[in-house]
């Protein structure tokens, strides 16, 4: 039985006005949905309903807007559907970018920050440890909870805006310390720290976990290197797409995690299972939907490019070019390419003949034309969504070896790694 | 008959679609046509529109409530889902549907072993007490 404080009842009743009434009414009925005892207080909120897919997702949008929605708690928003410097030079329609800026304008007027981006805990929005927030987007919920330790359940789109222009959630969930605990442990076994090193594995461990998690919250003990923030990015990115894990534990590395103990909040797990490198290779030649050489484009940057990471690119384009036949786009937001350019990385990287698309990204945007049919990329989430959104097959390799694939204008990969391992 | 838990009530009746392997929307399945298209899913090719799709939960992007509220916009969603526990993404939808649209469908939860002896390709239905008949 769901208890409503007072101040809820007035919002459900109109009392704040008709747009927190339309976002109470569905709040109250989810909250039957997770069977919650009460409503709860946030302090933040990230919006993951930005990503226009057609006339529904608009309609809604317009719909709050138009009833003065106003978000009640600092708010920033996801990638939207179209690069609105930068749509022109691709193959997106005029109506689809016309309806896309208008889905944009409408968060916007909910007085929401214009973040646009997947990675909104690599701005200065990033929640801190413990913090109650109420966060859409499944790379950034992972990030969110298992990385920094903020508390957020795993929200779709649509439920997202509804917490943000209430101030409040279903108190359930990730929310709940007792709900935080680890179910699964994953055992990394006879894993060298060579191939930890290597910076496709943690995407790869990612894409394996996601699999292996179910609905089941994994622990994952074994790694004997200290990943970047970076890494930890792709990982729960990789591991928020082939699955739908929205909280890991990595023990030794995640905040809740200091010990296997204080993971699983002194309980044993469901179930073991060991990891070995065998598994490891599986899972990173499932990536690769492509066979052959061929390579019409790089794509880096889902969740969106760090400026860590335009600073890991620049150095190995420097003085290079890439392939006439090859395109080589990264995807970021407007504030961190922004950065990028202040700082210097970005220009070695356009001198090289990459292009950088803001605030969208391949997969929210139609924007490839349909002549690009292979794509290679070193981020698992493209990988695995490349193939059915786009149609078009991947190759997954490491930043190093994108970049000479796109310098020689074919796929070239060094696997000596992950054949010796 | 099975007696299923009612996440979002409604009836609804169609050809059962049942898949073990949970499912994104976005990347998933494309509402302008309603055939499951993520190729890394068994049921890939196959169109789920009208159908009641039995799939233990959802998983991936968070866009998965606004894929599936465009389709009942669209004609093109499920006629109800079944799953394996409440799934807020699955039910968002139809509750939103239900608010923009006035067309919500049914979302049932099961016990394991009922949604065990689920099959493709029978004549379900589904009342708003969320019990699952299966027609001749």
């Amino acid at each position: 039985m769901l208890n409503l404080t007072d101040r809820d009842r007035a919002m459900a009743d109109g009392g704040e006005g008709p747009a927190r009434a339309l976002a109470m009414s569905i709040l109250v009925r989810m909250a039957g949905v997770y069977h919650a005892a009460a409503l709860m207080d946030i302090s933040q909120a990230h919006i993951d309903s930005t990503i226009y897919l057609g006339d529904a997702t608009l309609e809604f949008a317009e719909r709050l807007a138009s009833l003065g929605a106003r978000v009640a708690v600092p708010t920033s928003l996801n990638v939207s559907g179209v690069d609105e410097c930068g749509w022109k030079d691709w193959a997106v329609k005029p109506e689809w970018a016309a309806k896309a800026a208008r889905q944009m304008l409408a968060y916007q007027r909910m007085g929401a920050v214009p973040m646009w981006t997947c990675a909104p805990y690599q701005t200065h929005m990033r929640p801190v440890f413990g913090q109650q927030i109420a966060w859409g987007e499944s790379n950034a919920i992972s990030f969110a909870n298992s990385v920094i330790g903020a508390r957020t359940e795993r929200y779709p789109d649509l439920l997202d805006i509804c917490c943000a222009i209430t101030g409040r959630v279903p108190a359930v969930g990730l929310h709940l310390t007792a709900n935080r605990a680890g179910q699964l442990l994953l055992r990394l076994g006879g894993v060298p720290a060579a191939l930890q090193q290597d910076d496709q594995f943690f995407a790869v461990l990612g894409h394996l976990v996601g699999k292996l998690a179910d609905d089941n919250i994994p622990v994952i003990t074994g790694i004997v290197v200290s990943p970047a923030e970076d890494q930890l990015k792709a990982f729960a990115a990789a591991a928020a797409s082939s699955g739908r894990v929205a909280l890991f534990h990595m023990v030794g590395v995640t905040p809740e995690a200091p010990t296997i103990e204080a993971a699983f909040h002194g309980r044993m797990p469901t179930q073991i299972i060991d990891i070995s490198v065998a598994d490891l290779r599986a899972a990173r030649r499932e990536l690769t939907t492509a066979d052959g050489r061929e390579l019409d484009m790089v794509i880096l940057g889902s969740p969106h490019f760090s400026l860590a990471e335009f600073g890991l690119l620049a150095p190995l384009v420097a003085g290079q070019r890439v392939h006439p036949r090859v395109k080589f786009l990264v995807t970021s937001s407007r504030l961190m390419t922004e950065r990028a350019r202040e700082t210097g990385v970005l220009d070695p990287i356009v001198a090289f003949g990459a292009q950088i698309t803001l605030d969208t990204c391949i997969l929210a945007s139609p924007m490839l034309p349909p002549e690009i049919k292979t794509l290679m990329t070193n981020s698992a989430k493209y990988a695995y969504y490349a193939p059915s959104l786009l149609d078009t097959r991947v190759t997954f390799g490491s930043l190093a070896d994108c970049v000479r694939s796109a310098i020689e204008g074919q796929v070239v990969r060094d696997e000596s790694l992950w054949q010796s391992a | 008959m099975i007696a299923g838990r009612v996440i979002v009530p409604g009836e609804a009746e169609g050809e059962s679609l049942v898949t073990h392997d949970a499912l994104s929307f976005w990347g998933g399945y494309d509402f302008h046509t309603g055939e499951i298209i993520d190729k890394h899913h068994p049921l890939a090719g196959v169109r789920a529109a009208g159908r009641i799709l039995a799939v233990p939960f959802s998983k991936g992007s968070s866009t998965t409530t606004a894929v599936l509220l465009e389709a009942v916009r669209a004609g093109t969603a499920p006629a109800a889902i079944v799953t394996t526990g409440p799934d807020a993404f699955f039910a968002l939808a139809s509750i939103v549907a239900d608010v923009m649209y006035g067309k919500s469908f049914p979302v049932v939860s099961l016990e394991a072993h009922d949604f065990a002896s689920l099959r493709t390709g029978e004549r379900l239905h589904i009342d708003r007490a969320g019990i699952i008949r299966r027609k001749e």
